[in-house]
């Protein structure tokens, strides 16, 4: 349905979001190339040439490098664990009859629109806090030593601050994926005297796949980038130092842009690989 | 699937569904419950859950460090003027692609996305660098174009989507009537688009008014936003813990309650359409 | 005024051709029909008098005007589309006046047009109401109405009854009908049904492929058709067509005879058979014969009733006058 008219507008049209996304996307990033073959200091010379791959070597060679990989992986996998198991039992358990359901929901839900740094802060204070936590005050309660969290274990910490946060996530759209999973399917499948686990296993779960893996990789690119959480409960210490973290330090704490550059074409390149097989999906979709 | 199921089956689902419902919400419920307690109730072992003297006082503290409306007042600009440019620059944009279809809509689309998975982190100096040139560091305009560049792909998704529910026969028809290109977007798309305008709005006021990265490496003091204020907190103030909950419930407030109509939106929205 | 003519138009998508070069004249004031099988262009040819498509190449002019590429807005056309297109967030008031509030015509007037094409069709007391909270049968009426009140050079309706049901149609078809012989504007009509075709055509255009297979009045293409195509798909019951030696015996390929042009008896005639199915509909029966030899099936039509079972020998005998011939090319032999 189109003319040339249509068509030239069409094109015009979209310029704007096309140039400027593409000035977004292509400016900082030829950018940041360019600073990651450069010995760049700005509060120390500014500057200082090209030194080939060096940054490259140096970012990976660096004795913060592997543990900030683990961190990462650490965190993103123990988020993609939890959130994802709990929000297949929490969806199954939301489609089930009961009264109340709309409100459950956005109890569920709510953490969701909680900004990072409020949640971060109020699991650090209000419930982490060694003397004054919550948490402390119930490990006295049952006779046990407070655990100083953000310290001791600072890595599970972290991980229940960002599943609190992602849970809603994996359960509102597993929810909708069962929601249209057709009834008459598990209704087929129990006259055909399938027991409800294995309804589940064989109906529902093949059902969800592919929710799955969207819940996966969409949270694999956000949990990748987490920040906020971070920076305001241990700030990057006790090995909670992510690859972004370590990135941010090495840009803006010691200013060392040649460096920090690298380390970011690294997480650009690791996010284009988990964005290539969530965009297969998409795009798979949108052909239908 | 109408089957009667048994009251003690429905009363074993309620009871257990309320119990984790309400343990997810119980960081929310607290920190507003906090909020109203002196700062002596607030950490008292054991802890008081609803018999403690309701105070406003640790409100009135807040709102009077005199900056506090000034980064709420930050929040909205931001949130809001990074959304209303994104759609301005969206609609146009969503009416190509999915009135005027070409063999190269769906590379666009992806390419799009494809930007927002960019990490942010991989292009902080140049951002930050490109803010110092243009004297922009520190200001609420480089914070509502960063925000609107940022979400402009899942804008111009959902708008998409929306969009192509329309049927192409009722802007065929408008053109037949005489409209121009402009009466037909202005007449007639819009005005049939308004609740996916509407959700579109919503959820990405959400996500900018949530969003930490830029707002917290691009501020300040002048154009700091509540993101920013909220974490000024994790100083030693942070003990404070009936001020730190005052605060936090102001800053999630508004959006608990946007989020609770914008909930049917989120799933097609955040997964581009993939899950409906 | 409102005569259309189409000069060597042709129309491509991509590689694909759609519209072999065209010509065509549509005359001021003729009810004018495409009518073909589905995919034969003929929704294609109408979006490219009405512009809503660009010509690949070739002359479309309007009232002796070069109207090739000037816009929709501005060829001075209707359209009635399939689905009714009504804008769904305005009134059927709005509705009917959003063309006049683009053309700028004063309030007044708009009223005045609204009130008598709201009358002409019935929509008075709907005038307050949402496109959403009216029957088919009313919203074709709005898509008319709005297409009237512009006082359009012509009007193009794209298969506008298909949505309804069987008994609105035929309402509508007439209403339609009506409201050109009081109007007097030309119209262009799609439909895949030869029936609409037949009844409401002052010419009918078939169409195949993009081509176009012949041109005339409603019982021209009855009694002449030009091919076996045009034979095929206009009359109902199809008429019969018959190969091989049956057909030689009258110097064709093929010959084709109409169900209403065989007789029928129990005891003599040309070609024997055994009766299928047999549709009675009180006023006709449809007879079905099997095992003539000369075709899978043969249609036979009679007049009123007769008392035939499943399964009993049957005579038929072609009126032979009206036999039609085909070369082997399917052209028509005289």
């Amino acid at each position: 349905m189109a003319t040339q008219h249509s068509r030239s507008a069409a094109r015009l049209m979209m310029a704007p979001a096309v140039i400027l996304l593409l000035g977004w996307m292509l400016v900082p990033l030829i950018m940041t190339l360019t600073f990651s073959f450069k010995k760049y200091l700005p509060l120390r010379g500014g500057d200082l040439g090209w030194v080939g791959f060096e940054n490259y070597t140096r970012f990976v060679t660096s004795s913060a490098f592997w543990p900030s990989v683990v961190a990462t992986l650490a965190i993103v996998g123990g988020v993609l664990v939890i959130t994802i198991g709990f929000g297949i039992l929490l969806a199954i358990l939301l489609n089930q009859p009961m009264w109340g359901q709309g409100i459950v929901r956005i109890l569920v839900i709510a953490p969701f629109f909680v900004m990072p740094t409020v949640s971060a802060l109020v699991w650090k204070n209000m419930f982490m806090d060694p003397t004054n936590g919550l948490l402390s005050h119930l490990w006295r309660f049952f006779g046990a030593e407070p655990v100083s969290w953000l310290s001791e274990a600072s890595m599970t910490s972290i991980v229940m601050i960002v599943s609190w946060q992602w849970l809603p996530f994996a359960t509102l759209i597993l929810l909708t994926a069962i929601q249209s999973l057709d009834s008459e399917q598990l209704e087929a499948a129990e006259m055909d005297g399938a027991p409800t686990f294995k309804r589940f296993l064989y109906i529902t779960l093949p059902h969800l796949s592919r929710a799955i893996t969207i819940v996966l990789l969409i949270q694999t690119i956000f949990l990748l980038a987490i920040f906020a959480e971070i920076f305001v409960t241990t700030g990057g210490a006790f090995g909670t130092r992510t690859l972004t973290y370590l990135i941010f330090q090495r840009v803006l704490e010691a200013q060392n842009v040649g460096l920090g550059s690298a380390g970011g074409v690294y997480a650009i390149i690791l996010a284009n690989i988990v964005a290539i097989f969530l965009m297969r999906i998409v795009g798979k979709n949108l052909d239908a | 699937m109408a089957r009667a199921v048994t009251q003690q089956r429905k009363l074993i689902n309620t009871a257990i569904a309320w119990g984790i419902g309400l343990l997810i919400f119980f960081p929310i419920l607290w920190t507003i419950l906090t909020s109203f307690k002196t700062e002596a109730t607030a950490i008292a072992d054991p802890p008081v859950f609803l018999n403690f003297d309701w105070t406003l006082e640790n409100y009135t503290a807040v709102m009077e460090r005199s900056n506090y409306a000034k980064f709420l007042w930050n929040s909205i600009i931001i949130a809001g003027g990074s959304t209303l440019l994104g759609i301005l620059v969206a609609v146009p944009a969503a009416w190509s692609m999915a009135f005027v279809p070409s063999k190269r809509t769906k590379d666009i689309l992806l390419w799009m996305l494809s930007t927002k998975m960019l990490p942010a982190v991989g292009v902080l100096y140049p951002i930050y660098l490109i803010c110092i040139k243009f004297g922009l560091l520190d200001s609420r305009l480089a914070l509502v174009v960063i925000l609107m560049l940022m979400n402009l792909p899942i804008i111009v998704w959902m708008l998409y989507t929306y969009f192509r529910e329309i049927p192409g026969e009722i802007l065929e028809a408008a053109r037949m009537d005489g409209a121009s290109l402009k009466e037909e977007i202005l007449y007639i798309l819009t005005p049939m688009a308004v609740p996916g305008i509407a959700s579109t709005l919503l959820l990405n006021f959400i996500l900018a008014w949530n969003e930490a990265f830029w707002t917290l490496n691009l501020t300040a003091v002048n154009a700091a936003p509540l993101t920013a204020f909220i974490a000024s907190y994790s100083s030693p103030e942070g003990l404070f813990f009936a001020k730190l909950s005052a605060a936090s419930t102001m800053a999630i407030a508004p959006i608990l309650i946007l989020g609770w109509f914008s909930q049917k939106q989120l799933v097609s929205g955040l997964t581009f359409g993939a899950v409906k | 005024m409102g005569q259309i003519k189409l000069n060597q138009v042709t129309k491509s998508f991509g590689d694909v051709n759609v519209i072999p070069p065209l010509d065509l004249t549509i005359e001021d004031g003729e009810f004018t029909v495409f009518v073909g099988p589905s995919g034969c262009g003929k929704s294609t040819l109408l979006r490219l008098i009405a512009g809503l498509e660009d010509i690949s190449s070739g002359q479309i002019q309007i009232d002796g005007q070069d109207a090739t590429n000037v816009p929709p807005a501005k060829r001075g056309l209707a359209m009635v589309f399939q689905s009714y297109a009504l804008y769904p967030h305005m009134s059927v008031r709005k509705n009917i006046a959003f063309p006049m509030k683009m053309a700028g015509i004063d309030e007044a007037e708009q009223n005045r047009r609204i009130e008598s094409a709201a009358k002409a069709l019935n929509l008075t007391d709907y005038l307050d109401r949402r496109p959403g909270q009216l029957s088919g049968g009313q919203r074709q009426r709005v898509a008319i109405g709005r297409a009237i009140v512009r006082e359009p050079a012509a009007f193009l309706f794209d298969e506008p009854l298909s949505n309804l049901d069987a008994a609105l149609r035929v309402g509508m078809r007439l209403e339609i009908s009506e409201l050109h012989k009081r109007l007097k504007t030309t119209m262009i009509y799609v439909t895949h049904d030869q029936v609409e075709a037949m009844t409401m055509a002052d010419k009918i255009v078939v169409l195949r492929a993009g081509n176009i297979e012949q041109v005339g009045s409603p019982l021209d293409l009855y009694h002449n058709p030009r091919n076996e195509f045009v034979a095929g798909f206009i009359g109902s019951p199809k008429m019969n067509l018959v190969t091989g030696a049956e057909a030689q015996k009258h110097g064709a390929t093929t010959v084709g005879i109409r169900p209403e042009h065989i007789d029928v008896s129990t005891t003599e005639g040309t070609w024997k058979g055994r009766v299928g199915v047999a549709e009675h509909l009180g006023s006709d029966t449809f007879l079905h014969i099997h095992d003539t030899g000369l075709a899978d099936l043969v249609t036979v039509r009679i007049n009123g009733d007769i008392q035939v079972s499943h399964g009993d020998d049957i005579y038929l005998t072609p009126q032979l006058d009206k036999l039609h011939k085909f070369g082997a090319d399917g052209l028509r032999i005289n």
